[in-house]
């Protein structure tokens, strides 16, 4: 209590006052200790920044290098002919693929002393290029007998060696000598590459077709699995988008005050953020092992990621309702509108932009999903062709995009990674064009009350 | 009659009901439209609702309970005889089913007569065969008794189909022909109209619930069954889990605390990447950064979490895990042996969950209110002091309430640790090593060649059930707290 | 506070604390404030008064450079305290707003106990050596707020608990622990009823025996209450300023008449 007991004279004179003040102009210091604190602070939340960030861009890269080598594919291409006589000849033999492979080798061999390249090589290491190519000749002549005596362009996939070799996948560092392929061989390839009949080409199979066996990873393709992901949207589309806005609207508009309600409430919220693995086992019990519907169908696979995306839905549904201004309802009802009139001619069509965008988000999470299609039977395996009809491609086994990954990730063999990487990119360009799509439709549609 | 011409067929009794009821209703008002108590389109949708909606919810209700019937039935004709050893009577029915449906198929490609399918006296052997050769997959060798209840089975469906077709129509025709008879000039069509409509709606928020529901009871039932083949006490106390799938799974030790403790390891790792970086990154996001800076990072770091995390799962895989053991493997440091490992899927998890602790910490940060920063910075302190000293600790609640929502999604994620984080269950303390989690084991129990019926299965559900109580917890607690923070300042 | 405008007319040539000239400042492209020239004595009480949008209280948060945390604000002319211009590139605002306080309009205690609240700003300046000091800074300025036999038995308890009066006087005395030469308050009574209120101008009548001290108000009577010296602004321009007394009796312009006798407002 140093002030009260102050005299009035004190007060007066002034003694009490604070010391006679520092200039400004001179930084104490305290004051520059400060500052350094304040400037590691801001370099602290750069940093996490930019950590987030280098993370992203190293996401990017590795997306990207390690998926783009899965839309090529390396071919053999040779032409040359076969007379009648030459062909009646092979079939005389007694291993006839041979006589075919020896064709082949033959027109190899032709190709290189046009090049005045000189590299050895032997049938064996042939084989070890591009497998056994005598089999594929014999059945296209046998086919296209026609073709015979005029030159035909042989066009025959690389084994899986090379074509890692190709894009990088194997080097002469890294690679080991094996009945695969041996070091030796690469100086083919190299000699091929140089001519022009070894060539690298857009890989057409990897986008239309479906998943090959263990043993085969080039002639895997994700096409059929884009097909279950596509159906499976279809349901989840058609059936959260109708029973998403009707919860919304009812809680939104409708709803009274009570317990009921409250508990719809709670279950919503604790709903969205209920792990993904957990609706597959809901799905798994329920839809499988309690309705019997069948295994690994996209209709199964779309009632469970329906289930998990509802809470998301509505939760952007309310907002966009919410966001229509109270006047809007007041205008309808004022011009004798029941309730329900008021909403679904003036409300709902003014929500309708935001609840779009907000659909085809919830859609874009429910294509990524993996978990719970894992459970309910969606592995990649079962997508070994496409369905044969509109309805049986709800019903039908199949895989989805993310499960076909994953299947494909899980396999022992390194050059499923590949197609893994390149499933990926397959799966985010759907994912980029749907958030494009919801961006494009908010911008768009969006309007400020 | 197939399913689907069914469901055409009501349709278009509900649209001829509609064009009649408006029709009617119409002409009960001598053409005279202002005579009418509603517009006319409610009078036909009044028809239409009531022909169409008992319809449907009868061959729902139909399509739910029918399976019971024919499978008790069924059930009933197999002896415990037929059940083989180490099978059980559900793995038996679904072999009933298999060939019921590998039957219907063979008849439908016509690959087998009709008459020869349900031929009683067809000697099992022969109908293999036949199946076989037309490309049915058949499992095992069917036996007598299963041969016989498949053909029991086909004609238990066919009857079933056929009495549900002819019931749902006449309910669809019933109440076409009762909104109908009441349709007049009076009646209140819209109100009845907006009554259904209304009761649609609340059957359709009630599907929340119906899922919260139906969760409960998938979980609560396979884990009931799971304790009746294994005790609790070793599920919840054990400390080792090895399953075995040979002989039903009788010497397997299935004790959760390893699985728990992976799971916790994990998160940590988690939450050690993403909580300071998120913080951090949204306390300049929403204090220092220029609205420029502020439009491209924000959407940028959101990219992360916009990204599934199957693709996450990929890059701890390949690209972290390789990393981290150039690092810290055999040619580095020497501690870690393989790729997947705690560290891996926790770094991973981390990177995902950096956005998700960085977007609602912003929103909390940025509910603080400006005067507060405006006190602060009218004493003379500095940005960072007036964040650490009054902006973090009024936001504090907030701030812990995203954080445990961020804990749940680490427990909850599967594919980063199913990928990422190896499959030995280890109770250990080295973040380089291999181990693994809740969900990991979930989706390897239930992808696995196990029978539903056996405990090494079965414990998938126990494991879920821990799952979905303890993230329903940390849910309840962190909107609880996060809701408790924004009333403060409202 | 009948004799006050003769103190004040005797060091009204004493040389001033904060003097202002050719300010200007911009919100963008909208310019707010327009070629104020004003000299604020001290230890002494001038108002800030004008309608609202007037641009007073922006005028008010140029002289401790609080308008810095505003993104696109602008300031032009020079705002000297003691002769130093305040927006000279060598001042650092954070020792600037330490001597040069600030009290605002709504209360707004940290949400932290009340000793802290007041310990805040001694903290992050360093003024006290060890607790025992600190404890004494509370207690004083608890005190030169006129706060202290209210709260001095529950300073554990956090400020957010108080009346809108206590806070705001809580918030007076978080100011003056800072030890500030000059404290501005941007309408401090504006959230409180007439009794609290009538609290807070007792103490600034009491705290003008030892700190130079600007109040933006939006209420004449308080102006005339507590002010020596009154400032009238209108359209971002400083139309008058003088004396107290004779701002309120004797207007030389127009539009200052026009506003205190209520034509608009």
């Amino acid at each position: 209590m140093t002030d009260s007991t102050l005299t009035p004279e004190a007060n007066d004179t002034s003694a009490k006052a604070p010391a006679p003040s520092r200039s400004l102009y001179a930084l104490d210091d305290l004051t520059k200790k400060r500052n350094a604190a304040e400037k590691r602070f801001q370099a602290y939340g750069i940093a996490a920044i930019l950590i987030g960030l280098l993370f992203l861009v190293v996401l990017a890269y590795s997306i990207i290098s390690k998926g783009i080598p899965a839309f090529t594919r390396t071919v053999v291409q040779v032409e040359f002919t076969i007379t009648q006589e030459q062909f009646d000849a092979a079939e005389k033999e007694l291993f006839k693929t041979k006589a075919y492979e020896r064709f082949f080798i033959g027109a190899l061999q032709g190709q290189f002393e046009e090049s005045g390249l000189n590299v050895p090589f032997d049938a064996k290491a042939i084989e070890r290029i591009v497998g056994k190519t005598g089999g594929t000749i014999r059945e296209y002549f046998r086919a296209n007998p026609d073709k015979l005596g005029e030159p035909v362009a042989f066009e025959l996939a690389a084994s899986s060696r090379v074509d890692g070799y190709m894009n990088g996948r194997v080097t002469r560092e890294t690679m080991t000598d094996s009945r695969f392929l041996q070091a030796s061989d690469l100086d083919i390839v190299d000699a091929l590459v140089e001519t022009e009949v070894i060539k690298t080409v857009f890989n057409w199979n990897f986008i239309t077709g479906a998943d090959s066996g263990v043993d085969n990873p080039g002639g895997a393709g994700i096409g059929a699995s884009v097909i279950g992901s596509f159906f499976m949207m279809l349901v989840v589309l058609f059936l959260s988008l109708p029973i998403g806005v009707a919860a919304s609207i009812y809680l939104e508009e409708f709803a009274p005050q009570n317990r009921f309600t409250d508990l719809i409430e709670v279950n919503i919220s604790n709903l969205a953020a209920v792990p993904s693995i957990v609706f597959g086992i809901l799905g798994l019990a329920v839809f499988i092992q309690f309705m019997h519907l069948p295994q690994s169908a996209p209709l199964v696979g779309g009632l469970v990621l329906t289930l998990m995306t509802l809470p998301t839905i509505i939760i952007s549904t309310r907002a966009s309702l919410k966001a229509v201004p109270p006047s809007i309802r007041d205008a309808a009802l004022g011009v004798g509108a029941s309730k329900m009139q008021a909403t679904f001619h003036h409300v709902l069509p003014l929500a309708m932009p935001g609840i779009l965008t907000g659909t085809i988000i919830g859609l874009a999470q429910a294509l990524g999903e993996t978990a719970p299609l894992l459970l309910i039977g969606m592995v990649g395996f079962v997508a070994r062709g496409y369905p044969d009809g509109f309805i049986a491609g709800f019903t039908e086994p199949n895989s989805a995009m993310p499960a076909q990954i994953y299947t494909w990730a899980a396999r022992a063999d390194f050059a499923f990674y590949e197609k893994a990487w390149g499933g990926i990119i397959v799966l985010l360009v759907f994912l980029l064009s749907m958030n494009i799509l919801a961006i494009i439709l908010r911008r768009r549609f969006e309007r400020r009350w | 009659m197939s399913l689907f011409w069914l469901i055409l067929i009501v349709l278009a009794i509900a649209v001829t009901g509609y064009v009649l009821g408006r029709a009617r209703a119409l002409s009960s008002a001598g053409g005279e439209r202002s005579a009418l108590h509603s517009l006319p389109s409610y009078y036909g949708a009044n028809v239409a609702m009531k022909s169409a909606v008992p319809a449907f919810l009868l061959l729902i209700c139909w399509l739910l309970a029918q399976p019971f019937f024919i499978n008790s039935t069924i059930s009933d004709m197999i002896p415990d005889s037929a059940i083989a050893e180490g099978s059980s009577r559900g793995l038996v029915l679904a072999e009933v089913r298999r060939t019921a449906r590998g039957l219907d198929n063979a008849v439908a490609s016509g690959a087998i007569e009709d008459d020869f399918a349900s031929n009683a006296r067809a000697d099992f052997n022969d109908v293999t065969a036949r199946l076989k050769e037309a490309g049915q997959i058949v499992t095992s060798d069917i036996t007598q008794p299963v041969l016989r209840a498949a053909q029991q089975y086909r004609v238990l469906v066919a009857s079933g189909n056929f009495y549900m077709s002819i019931a749902v129509l006449l309910v669809a025709i019933a109440g076409a022909l009762w909104a109908l008879r009441e349709t007049n000039k009076d009646f209140r069509a819209r109100n009845t109209v907006e009554q259904g409509i209304k009761a649609i709606l609340i059957g359709a928020a009630s599907i929340a619930i119906l899922t919260t529901i139906g969760i409960v009871l998938s979980l609560v039932f396979n884990t009931a069954e799971f304790f009746r083949l294994y005790p609790a006490s070793d599920f919840f106390f054990g400390l080792t889990w090895s399953p075995s799938f040979s002989g039903r799974g009788g010497s397997s030790e299935l004790g959760i605390i390893p699985l728990l403790w992976g799971t916790f390891y994990i998160s940590v790792v988690a939450l050690a990447v993403a909580v300071p970086i998120g913080l951090f990154a949204a306390v300049y996001l929403s204090e220092y950064a220029s609205p420029k800076v502020r439009a491209v990072a924000k959407p940028l770091l959101e990219v992360l979490a916009g990204i599934p995390t199957i693709v996450y799962g990929l890059f701890a895989l390949l690209t972290v895990g390789p990393m981290l053991v150039s690092v810290f493997g055999d040619n580095g440091l020497g501690i870690m042996k393989a790729g997947t490992a705690v560290m891996t899927a926790g770094l991973v998890m981390g990177i995902m969950l950096i956005p998700f602790v960085s977007s609602l910490s912003d929103d909390i940060i940025n509910a603080v209110p400006q005067a507060m920063r405006d006190g602060s910075y009218g004493l003379g302190a500095t940005k960072s002091e007036t964040v650490k000293q009054v902006i973090l600790p009024a936001a504090l609640p907030g701030i812990v309430g995203a954080i445990l929502l961020a804990a749940s999604r680490a427990i909850g994620e599967t594919m980063i640790v199913v990928l990422g984080a190896g499959a030995a269950a280890r109770l250990s303390l080295n973040p380089f090593e291999a181990m693994t989690t809740v969900t990991a084991k979930i989706v390897s129990q239930l992808t696995g060649d196990a029978d539903f019926a056996s405990p090494v299965a079965l414990v998938a559900f126990a494991l879920g059930m821990t799952l979905f109580v303890v993230t329903l917890g940390l849910n309840i607690v962190a909107l609880y707290i996060v809701r408790k923070y924004r009333e403060q300042y409202d | 506070m009948n004799e006050m405008p003769n103190i004040e007319q005797a060091t009204a040539m004493t040389e001033s604390k904060i003097s202002a000239d050719k300010v200007q400042v911009y919100y963008g492209d909208n310019h707010a404030i327009k070629d104020v020239d004003i000299e604020i004595q001290p230890r002494s009480v001038t108002a800030f008064i004008g309608p609202s949008g007037c641009g007073k209280s922006t005028f008010l948060r140029t002289i401790n450079r609080m308008n810095d945390t505003i993104e696109f604000c602008r300031v032009e002319g020079s705002i000297r305290i003691d002769g130093e211009d305040i927006y000279d590139p060598k001042v650092d605002p954070v020792q600037l707003r330490a001597k040069v306080g600030m009290v605002f309009q709504k209360p707004n205690p940290f949400p932290k106990s009340i000793y802290d609240n007041i310990a805040y700003g001694p903290r992050i300046h360093g003024l006290a050596r060890n607790k025992s000091e600190l404890d004494d800074i509370v207690s004083s300025s608890l005190q030169k707020a006129g706060l202290w036999d209210e709260v001095k038995d529950r300073l554990d308890e956090p400020g957010t608990g108080m009346s809108g009066g206590q806070q705001q006087r809580l918030c007076i005395a978080r100011a003056i622990a800072v030890s500030p030469e000059v404290i501005l308050m941007d309408e401090p009574c504006s959230a409180l009823d007439p009794i609290a209120t009538a609290k807070v101008e007792e103490l600034i009548d009491e705290l003008r025996e030892n700190y130079t001290i600007v109040i933006v108000t939006h209420s004449m009577q308080q102006a005339a209450r507590v002010s020596q010296r009154t400032a009238f602004f209108h359209l971002g321009v400083l139309v008058e300023e003088g004396p107290t007394d004779n701002i309120f009796t004797n207007p030389k312009d127009k539009r200052t008449q026009d506003y205190i006798t209520g034509r608009f407002g």
